[in-house]
């Protein structure tokens, strides 16, 4: 583990993302891109009618609640995108 | 400590209107994220105050606790906690961060997109 100026470097998988997000949200759609190919940057669109009447903010955080506290630690650069 | 950050915190997001919580300065951000929100500001051409939360550790994890939000950078408009950088981007990019400053009254540089 290496503390950097992008904070810890331990990576996750796309699955693993996949798979958190839709425990936490289960009738989502989730399409995840590794966007450098190295793991450790990804952009996710999460699709659910469980944002519908909610801000901007709160469905980003139903989705870094979903990640378990990940999101920050062994994720540094997730890109989300949310839609209802 | 934890009182003090806090006290720290909210002492920039009240002496300063538009206050970008980041990694690195405007100047010479450390992140491509936090790059992307100051470029936005810059283009906007927004006065903002950007805290560098790689100066200290207590603010670096004190601002996540204080938003209840995980990432950096964080930008505040007059004390409201607008979002990061994923709403940041597509609220500039469909439109919605210059309605924002104009309901906030705050002065930027409309302009024109062709």
């Amino acid at each position: 583990m290496v503390e950097g100026i992008y904070g810890t470097t331990m990576t996750m998988n796309l699955e693993e993302i996949e798979k958190l997000i839709k425990e936490g949200l289960p009738d989502a759609t989730v399409e995840i891109q590794d966007l450098a190919g190295d793991g450790n940057h990804y952009s996710a669109t999460v699709t659910s009618t469980q944002f519908s009447g909610k801000s901007k903010i709160e469905q980003h955080k139903m989705v870094y609640n979903s990640l378990k506290g990940k999101m920050g630690n062994e994720l540094h650069a997730l890109a989300i995108k949310t839609k209802e | 400590m934890e009182q003090q950050t806090n006290d720290l915190i909210k002492k920039e997001i009240e002496n300063n209107e538009i206050c970008l919580f980041m990694k690195g300065t405007p100047d010479a951000p450390q992140c491509g994220f936090s790059m992307a929100v100051s470029n936005m500001l810059k283009i906007l051409e927004v006065n903002f105050k950007g805290v560098n939360v790689l100066e200290n550790e207590h603010l670096r994890q004190g601002i996540k606790k204080f938003s209840d939000w995980p990432t950096i950078p964080q930008l505040y408009i007059k004390k409201e906690f607008i979002g990061g950088c994923d709403i940041i981007k597509e609220m500039y990019e469909n439109g919605e961060l210059v309605k924002l400053l104009e309901s906030k009254n705050i002065n930027f540089k409309k302009k024109l997109i062709i």
